[in-house]
């Protein structure tokens, strides 16, 4: 079998199916280096069926012009699978996967400066008996800290070619193309010696495999089988029913465990290993030894007590600063480039449903999507920066303390710090997390942060209830330095927002997914300069992904939501009559209240087009769902008008104010809009009671922390998690959440007598 | 002396002798190196005190007190 697996060096390679080539190793090994300078830009990402692990596959052409398919395998550092992207490794190297068939052969890429650790994956892979090629990276590392590798004795030692290669610099690259190029013979690697148990085990199944005529290195792909738990589905498809029958036979044994048989492998594997190591690994001569590194030094001062944490806040607040103000330029620009887009159309389109389609809906919708991309592409451009350089893991080391408190992975602490500016980047950044039920936890807390889409509305309501009292502080000339009631209150929301979060990462890891508290086992990689095609690749994928994956889902729902609130039109003829109020048939049940008392008595100041406007947004779908909605929000002390503002918010959270400002009738409002506050203050209920109250204001203000009011998150869920079942419960426990506690807030604070 | 792991200080050097804990976990540990045998540096603790960075067969490592405490080690490189 292994024969037929190498492709012949044809005289014509034309018609020959394309070759697909799987790169394995360990995680901080140079892995997306190598991808990246044997594909470029020519990469496609998308997903493993039915999984959440990214799958990466590249193009590259070979000296002697034939392509060859590239396939970016997770990193891991063992073939006996701790998370979903492991198992992938393991499963596609076996040929486990019904979507992905057994690569024609492989790359293993090998730290040099950290060889026996890197060595375990490589050897485990090279006992599979596919053509398999060793790039011996980072050799100018390992020289550098006084070790000379024998990448010839390593071969003669491994039974497979190595190429050594400098990833970074682009060393070796033509050598490991052509070694790609010609047949590569399938590995001749020793046999690992094992406790007697494990190999008479191992060579039973080893019969099986054989006697199916499946693989040739049988005993390799049987101490895999028997080293970790692969699902009885996959053995089936892989290896026939037989290879289950017997697996499933020698399991029964308590001695052969997969984890025992795990650990006995592991302690095998290193002595063989340490003997491989000796003799390959030559010192130079002088017996220089092991000084401090610049990466040791480096770390002394960024892990440090008082330094590493002081250093480690700047680095975060320059990070957040940059998504939060640095990507408000860009998102100016693009939000005026859509602008002028839609004038541009307005007038020179006749007026019509199909003009308001393409202004209102379509361009708008497209600038939804677009206005997300700086904030996403500076956040990865720095995680970019912090993963290559090798910070990241050390913000782990820093941060896990603190995360752990509630039971999340250090890795958790950048995801959900950018969430405060946007959670749609931070939910794309949980990837970092490996483990499940971290990464979802993570997920499912991130909009609890409160964004920067909030704080139009935050500061709209705040202006307009919370007077400006002076706490503590002091004056100079007409202004104040010091601690005033708005920023206290603004300092609490954030506050209620962090404060949900870390209780509901607690509920959830004590509910949803439960289970032993993931350990932190962590390599700190040296430190070094990032690579600067790794941080733009990281970019421009994360940016294509987005606009592909959960761009197209916002731009569908931004129409819709537009629809809902722009139709059924109103006719222009009912305007001169002097009722503004909803015409009384599309209220939705006898139930409500009547809309009348409602108006403001201000009509001075509203033009006759924002009374258009009104009465267009009232009469709406959306409009009419906000009545439906009333006796629902009712109790939090919101009436329907606030119920449309709600409606229009799940575009953006945002969109309130501007929904808010079109019902009550003041044209285009933003925050600092006076007469809008104005409309708001004189709104009262049938009863005469007004409806806004500082009260009402803040259970709105505690509604907009928790609540999820944005499609675009829950599309980014949806592509992040592959199923929509995740979306769907942010959203409900998010409502449900927001509601309990403007309930609370509302009907506590009426109860007290403060309404 | 024998001890455990959690227990060492800054610049302490020790030779592993077991692994407890969950088994997972000590596969885990095995797979990356930590092995009966292996000799280990205690390099720090992160700030707040917790998890503790070694450096074991060439490189940096860090895991929680946790995991640490079930890294039974001897005082000293002597045995390798």
């Amino acid at each position: 079998m292994a024969a037929e697996l190498q492709t012949p060096r044809s005289q014509t390679p034309a018609p020959v199916a394309t070759r697909h080539i799987a790169l394995a190793g360990n995680p901080n090994a140079g892995k997306t280096t190598l991808f990246n300078a044997l594909t470029g830009m020519r990469q496609k990402v998308g997903n493993y069926p039915g999984v959440t692990v990214e799958k990466k596959e590249g193009r590259c052409t070979l000296p002697e012009g034939a392509e060859v398919v590239i396939l970016d395998l997770p990193g891991t550092y063992s073939l006996s699978p701790k998370s979903p992207d492991e198992e992938i490794a393991r499963d596609v190297l076996l040929g486990l996967r019904a979507d992905t068939p057994v690569p024609d052969a492989v790359i293993v890429v090998v730290d040099a400066s950290n060889l026996e650790r890197n060595l375990y994956l490589a050897t485990q892979v090279l006992e599979l008996g596919i053509p398999t090629v060793i790039a011996l990276n980072m050799t100018d590392v390992a020289l550098a800290n006084g070790k000379a590798v024998d990448a010839r004795q390593l071969s003669k030692e491994l039974g497979a070619p190595v190429v050594e290669t400098v990833a970074v610099r682009g060393q070796g690259l033509d050598a490991l193309r052509g070694a790609l190029a010609t047949s590569i013979a399938a590995p001749a690697s020793p046999s690992l010696k094992l406790p007697q148990s494990v190999e008479e085990a191992r060579g039973r199944l080893a019969q099986v495999i054989e006697g199916n005529g499946l693989r040739a290195a049988s005993q390799g792909v049987a101490l895999r089988l028997l080293s970790s738990n692969v699902p009885a589905p996959s053995v089936r498809h892989g290896f026939g029913p037989l290879v289950e029958e017997t697996l499933q036979e020698q399991r029964s044994d308590a001695a052969l465990a997969p984890l025992k048989v795990a650990a006995a492998e592991a302690q095998a594997r290193y002595a063989m290993l340490g003997e491989v190591v000796a003799r390959s690994v030559k010192a130079p001569a002088g017996g220089k030894t092991l000084s401090r590194t610049f990466s040791d030094r480096a770390d002394a001062i960024l892990t440090h007590k008082f330094y590493g944490m002081a250093i480690f806040a700047l680095i975060t607040m320059l990070v957040f600063s940059a998504i939060f103000s640095w990507a408000s330029y860009p998102m100016e620009l693009i939000d005026g480039a859509m602008t002028w887009l839609g004038d541009q159309v307005s007038t020179r389109m006749a007026e019509g449903p199909l003009r308001d389609l393409i202004v209102q809906g379509i361009i708008a919708g497209v600038g939804a999507v677009v206005i997300f991309l700086p904030q996403i592409m500076i956040l990865f451009f720095f995680i970019g920066i912090l993963e290559d350089s090798g910070y990241m893991a050390r913000a782990a080391f820093i941060m896990d303390r603190m995360m752990s408190k509630v039971g999340l992975h250090g890795r958790a602490f950048i995801p959900l710090m950018s969430s405060f500016a946007c959670s749609i980047p931070g939910i794309m950044a949980t990837r970092t997390i490996s483990n499940r039920r971290d990464r979802m936890t993570t997920i499912l807390i991130a909009p609890l942060m409160s964004c920067s889409a909030r704080l139009p509305v935050y500061t709209l309501m705040i202006a307009t209830f919370i007077p400006n009292q002076h706490l503590w502080g002091f004056s100079v000339g007409s202004g104040f330095i010091g601690l005033t009631l708005p920023v206290v209150v603004l300092f609490s929301l954030y506050t209620l927002g962090v404060v949900a979060a870390m209780a509901m990462a607690w509920l959830f890891k004590r509910t949803l997914f439960k289970g032993p508290p993931p350990a932190l086992m962590l390599e700190l990689p040296p430190y070094k300069v990032p690579a600067w095609r790794n941080v733009v690749v990281t970019m421009w994928e994360r940016g294509s992904q987005f606009l592909k994956r959960a761009g197209t889902i916002i731009l569908a729902i931004s129409i819709v939501l537009w629809f809902l609130l722009s139709y059924p039109k109103v006719k222009v003829g009912a305007l001169p009559s002097s009722d503004l109020s909803p015409a009384a048939g599309i209220r939705p049940g006898p139930g409500n209240a009547p809309p009348i008392a409602n108006e403001p008595t201000t009509d001075g100041e509203t033009s006759t087009e924002e009374k258009l406007t009104a009465l267009q947004a009232r009469h709406s779908y959306a409009g009419r769902f906000g009545h439906f909605l009333e006796p629902a929000i009712a109790p939090l002390g919101f009436n329907w008008k606030i119920g449309i503002g709600l409606i229009g918010a799940m575009s953006a959270r945002e969109v309130f104010v501007s929904t808010m400002g079109n019902v009550y009738a003041v044209g285009d409002a933003d925050e600092t809009s006076e007469s809008l506050k104005k409309q708001m203050m004189s709104d009262r209920w049938p009863n005469g009671q007004k409806v806004w109250t500082p009260l009402v204001a803040v259970s709105l203000l505690v509604y907009f922390v928790l609540a999820m009011q944005c499609i675009s998150t829950l599309a980014v869920v949806k592509r992040e998690t592959n199923s929509w079942k995740w979306p769907l419960f942010m959203q409900v426990y998010m409502t449900a959440l927001a509601w309990g506690a403007a309930f609370v807030v509302y009907q506590g604070g009426r109860f007290l007598g403060w309404g | 002396m024998q001890t455990s792991l959690d227990t060492l200080k800054p610049g302490d050097e020790a030779t592993v002798t077991a692994l407890e804990g969950d088994p997972e976990t000590v596969e885990r540990l095995m797979e990356m190196g930590l092995i009966a045998g292996t000799p280990i540096r205690v390099l720090k603790f992160a700030p707040m005190g917790d998890p503790v960075e070694i450096v074991m067969r060439g490189y940096h490592f860090t895991l929680r007190r946790h995991e640490a405490a079930g890294v039974l080690v001897e005082m000293g490189t002597a045995v390798s």
